[in-house]
Formats: structure tokens, sequence, C-alpha cells
């Protein structure tokens, strides 16, 4: 474990953790992109650049931003007036749940089976993920694509709804 | 002339030469650093000067005239403001609102201005002379530290406790996300032609002789020339640049999300949002404008970083013409434009480039118009059924 590894678990893990204890929901989600932020630098440690950047056009830029957002439009951002339940029991339980799925899924990958067992990073070129995306994993992406623009739909058709039922006043032409 | 283009190069090989060989990589960096923090901020520091003389000319007025070297009589036509700005900036008390958020507050001004001195580092700003160069991913670290100088808007506008800041910040925000898929749309023509993310072979790509006296610029073409014009217009809402500076929208919301700042914290995010701007004027004339390479090949004697920094002067001063000559758009407006325009002009532009990878054994007299004719159409049509918008505006009092 080098020392710049030490230091970016370090950021990543007590950011991470003050995500879940703050008390102020912005506070919270801030927190929560020091943390992904963390994690980008965790990927760049590694040598992988193309993962980090889109970590972070991803992540901080889009999606630190949506939940930020929710939290403005949905509660005023202030800190809730009780403590909030926790449920330390069900929450561990979740969380590890989580952890062991997600184990047992990469775990059992075929693509760990495929890297060589030496420590050597392996050179992975932006062009072989391209090739990658739109050649083998085609199927996959065009998947999530339609899920994607599927949600949007979704979003779409809930905002309509709340349009039709309250109608702005006429106001279209004042004259 | 060779040793004149390298001759920054050659003086940072020299200071390494005369240190010990344990310290040269940090040295090495401190130097590009060091390079970096002295020479955007010195043209920023014009910048205020001129852009304010300019719009005084544009307004009928003198702008700035009197300020010149402290305790001299010399005047030098005005262009000591920035010093008296900058002691003005540093000794001004630092207000913080009593219900502020005080740390995200504190923080908000360097969320900004550390991602913008990173964005200034990957430009390619002469012949060798890239302060990083990320050989597979120049581009996308560009716009990844671009994406992040998002979250210091929210922090500003939200920290402030402060109806204008609030507003400033989520239209920001707004305006920011919608733009960047313009952005990055049109820069992706480029990345699909030269087949490489990173700016430095970008810029290699665009030396080639084209026609005999050309550059290989990518404006040349009629995919490139579309993605130039579309990426200026991105690039101008990404910098909060008129017209489209709602997020900051003075005879509106005050300064927008950052009101509540003063003294040199505000100087802070003034300087943010100008490096934002020369960063994304680097990256427009990386991509497009042929970097540090001359129009002509025999121009090609005029050293290469002043062919970028000729070229970073034009779109600044560009970008000042702007601010004087186009009234500010409306919400409405602008994010019809970003996606009822920009993205469908962004996507024919990729099919464009297509097409002019596909016809490249076709004479240029053929292919040029072909490709003109294919972005000019859908232009048409997109921008008369836009026009119609602006038209059918209806005022309730004014009329």
């Amino acid at each position: 474990m080098t020392l710049a590894f030490a230091i970016l678990a370090g950021l990543t893990v007590g950011a991470a953790i003050a995500a879940m204890t703050l008390r102020n929901l912005v506070h919270c989600s801030l927190c929560a992109t020091v943390s992904l932020v963390g994690l980008a630098l965790l990927y760049l440690n590694l040598g992988a650049e193309f993962a980090a950047f889109v970590q972070i056009l991803v992540y901080v830029g889009a999606v630190a931003i949506l939940i930020v957002f929710a939290v403005l439009l949905t509660r005023s951002g202030e800190a809730p007036a009780g403590r909030v339940s926790y449920g330390l029991w069900t929450g561990l339980g979740v969380a590890l749940a989580v952890f062991g799925t997600l184990a047992w899924a990469i775990g059992g990958s075929s693509a760990l089976k495929a890297l060589p067992k030496d420590s050597a990073v392996p050179a992975l070129p932006v062009k072989d993920v391209g090739d990658k995306l739109v050649g083998d994993f085609v199927l996959p992406l065009q998947v999530i694509a339609l899920l994607l623009t599927a949600a949007m739909l979704g979003a779409i058709v809930i905002a309509m709804r709340e349009a039709k039922g309250n109608p702005q006043p006429a106001t279209r032409n004042p004259q | 002339m060779a040793s004149l283009d390298q001759i920054f190069v050659t003086l940072k090989a020299w200071v390494l030469g005369l240190l010990p060989e344990t310290v040269q990589p940090f040295a090495g960096v401190m130097i590009s650093i060091s390079a970096i923090m002295a020479v955007f901020p010195g043209i920023f520091a014009l910048t205020t000067v001129v852009e304010r003389k300019l719009l005084g000319r544009f307004q009928n007025r003198p702008g700035p005239n009197r300020v010149g070297i402290p305790l001299t009589k010399i005047r030098l036509a005005g262009f000591g403001q920035f010093i008296a700005d900058g002691i003005k900036s540093l000794t001004k008390e630092d207000v913080v609102p009593r219900n502020a958020d005080k740390v995200v507050h504190f923080i908000a001004p360097f969320v900004l201005v550390v991602p913008s001195f990173l964005a200034l580092s990957v430009l390619p700003v002469g012949r060798n002379m890239a302060a990083l160069n990320f050989t597979e991913t120049g581009l996308l670290f560009f716009f990844a530290i671009g994406a992040a100088t998002e979250i210091s808007v929210f922090m500003a506008g939200w920290s402030s406790r402060n109806k204008y800041s609030l507003l400033g910040a989520m239209r920001g925000i707004a305006q920011m996300l919608s733009y960047e898929i313009p952005l990055i749309l049109s820069s992706l023509t480029v990345v699909m032609m030269v087949g490489s993310l990173s700016l430095v072979t970008i810029v290699e790509k665009q030396t080639a002789v084209q026609w005999g006296v050309f550059h290989n610029w990518h404006v040349f073409t009629p995919w490139g020339f579309a993605g130039f014009l579309l990426f200026l217009t991105a690039a101008c809402a990404e910098a909060n640049r008129t017209p489209f500076d709602l997020p900051e929208a003075e005879s509106e919301l005050i300064a927008g999300y950052f009101t509540e700042y003063s003294g040199f914290k505000f100087a802070l995010f003034f300087l943010g949002e100008y490096l934002g701007m020369f960063a994304i004027s680097g990256v427009a004339i990386t991509l497009f404008l042929g970097g540090w390479s001359a129009p002509f090949t025999f121009l090609d004697w005029v050293p290469s970083w002043l062919w970028f920094f000729g070229k970073l002067v034009g779109f600044i001063l560009f970008f000042i013409w702007l601010r004087g000559t186009l009234p500010r758009l409306k919400v409405d407006q602008l994010m019809n434009l970003a996606w009822k325009f920009m993205l469908p002009m962004c996507l024919i532009n990729l099919v464009v480039a297509g097409v002019w990878h596909y016809t490249a054994d076709w004479n240029d007299l053929i292919r040029w118009p072909l490709g003109a004719a294919l972005l000019a159409l859908p232009y048409w049509i997109f921008s008369r059924r836009f026009e119609s918008r602006f038209q059918t505006r209806t005022y309730r009092y004014a009329s």
C-alpha cells in the first residue's frame, strides 16, 4: 500500500462516512461528491485514465448535480428537525447483502480470469474500449439506451399530467 | 527561427539541467505549473482592462483611462487599472452573510478556480509545449474538469442563502448542463476524424499541408466549419458570456450566484470565469483552428506559441465584441436553442463528418458543396422553425 493510495482511500472513505452521518442533506450530497472524486483519483492512481475521467464527467458533472437538485426540489435542504431513525441492523444487513452480491459477481467474472496474474498494469487503449462497446457489447449498450429513453419518457409523462391537473389561467390573448 | 520557436522548451531543459537528478521530475512539474499560473492570470488582468475599455468605446464613452504606474505620472492609457483593482480586492473586507453556510461558502471559489487552472494545463500552447499530455484521454480530461465547475456554481449559490444567488445558480447549472451536450457532440466530430482524444495529436494532424499553401485546419472542411460555429456558441454559453449570461445577469440577479461574495473571493470567481473562457477558447483553437500552427505555410517562421496566443487574443476580443453587441436571451429561448436547434445540428454534423470520411478519394470541388448542402438544408429548416418562436411573442402591458 503506497502513500498515495492511503491518502486517496482515506479521502474516499472519510467523505463517504461524512455523507452518511452529516445532518444537512445538501452537505451529505456534497460529501458524496467528494467521495466520487476520490474514487476517480483512485482509478487514476491505478493508471485507468479513461475510467477516472468518465467517472468525474458522469458522476461529478451529472449525477451529483442531479442529487443536489433532487434534494433542493423535494425539500428545502434545511436540517431535519428530529433525529432520523437509522435502523442499524436492517441497514447493516442490506449493506452486507449488496457487498456479498457484488463480490460474488466480480469474483466470478470472466474478465478477472482473463487478466494476467502478474502485477503489471495492462495497457488498455481507449480505442479498444470503444471497439468492445460497439462490437461485442452492442446489444447491452442498446438495451441500456432504451431503458434510459423509457425513463426519460416516463419523467416527461409525469410532468405533463401535473400540468393537466392545474390548468394555467388563460392569459394567452390579454387583449 | 527554430530556436525562437522552442525557446521556452530549451529554457526549461536548461533550468532542469542545473538541478540534481533526483529533484528534476518535481522541478519540471513546478516550472510548468508556474508558467501556467503566471501567464494566464496575466492575460486575465489585461483582459479586464481591455474589456472595460472596449465596452466603453462600444458605448461611446472613454472607459478607464486614468490609472497608470502607481506613484508616478505615467498613465499608460489606463492599463494600470488592473493593479488598482487587484489591490482593492485584496484589501476589501470579506463579508460573509450571517445565515450563510460558512464552510461551503468558503470552499466554493476554490472549487471553481482549481479546475479552471487544471483545464488550462492540457492545452498545447506551442510545439512540444503541453504541460500535461494525456495521449489517450486529453479532451476527455478537459470535459471532465469542465463538468466539475458546475458543482462550484451550485455551492456558491446555495450556501449564500440569497434568492438571487440561488436563482443564478439554478440558471447556471441548467445552462451548463444543456450546452455541455452540443459542446461535446461538436468536438466529437474532430475526435472521430482524427481518431484520437489527445489534444497534441489533434493539432499535429492539422499541420499537414493542403492545397499548397494552407495548413489542414479542421475549420476548412464543411463539418469543421459547422462544428466550429456550434462549438463557439456552446462555448459562449459554458463560459457564461453574453448573450448567454443569464446566470449572472446584472440587471436581473445583481451578480447571480456570486452576489454574496466580496473582496478576494469575488476576485477568485471573476478569475475562474475568465480562465474558463480562456480554456474553452484554447480548446476551440486546438480542435478547429489548428492549435499552434500557422494558417499559411509561408508564415511557418512565426513561433508556434505566438500563433496560439495570438488566436487566443482574437477569441477574447471576439467575446468582448459579442458582449457589447448582443442582447441577453430569455430562459426559454436559451433552452430551445440548445435542445431544438443545436442538438439536431450537432447530430447532423456527425453524419456529415462520416460522409466526408467515406468520400476521401473524391475531388474536393464535389465533396465540399455536398457537405455544405447536407448542413445548409437542415440549418434552413431548423432556423425557420426557431425564428417563428421568436416572432410570436405578445406583450401584455407594453403594446
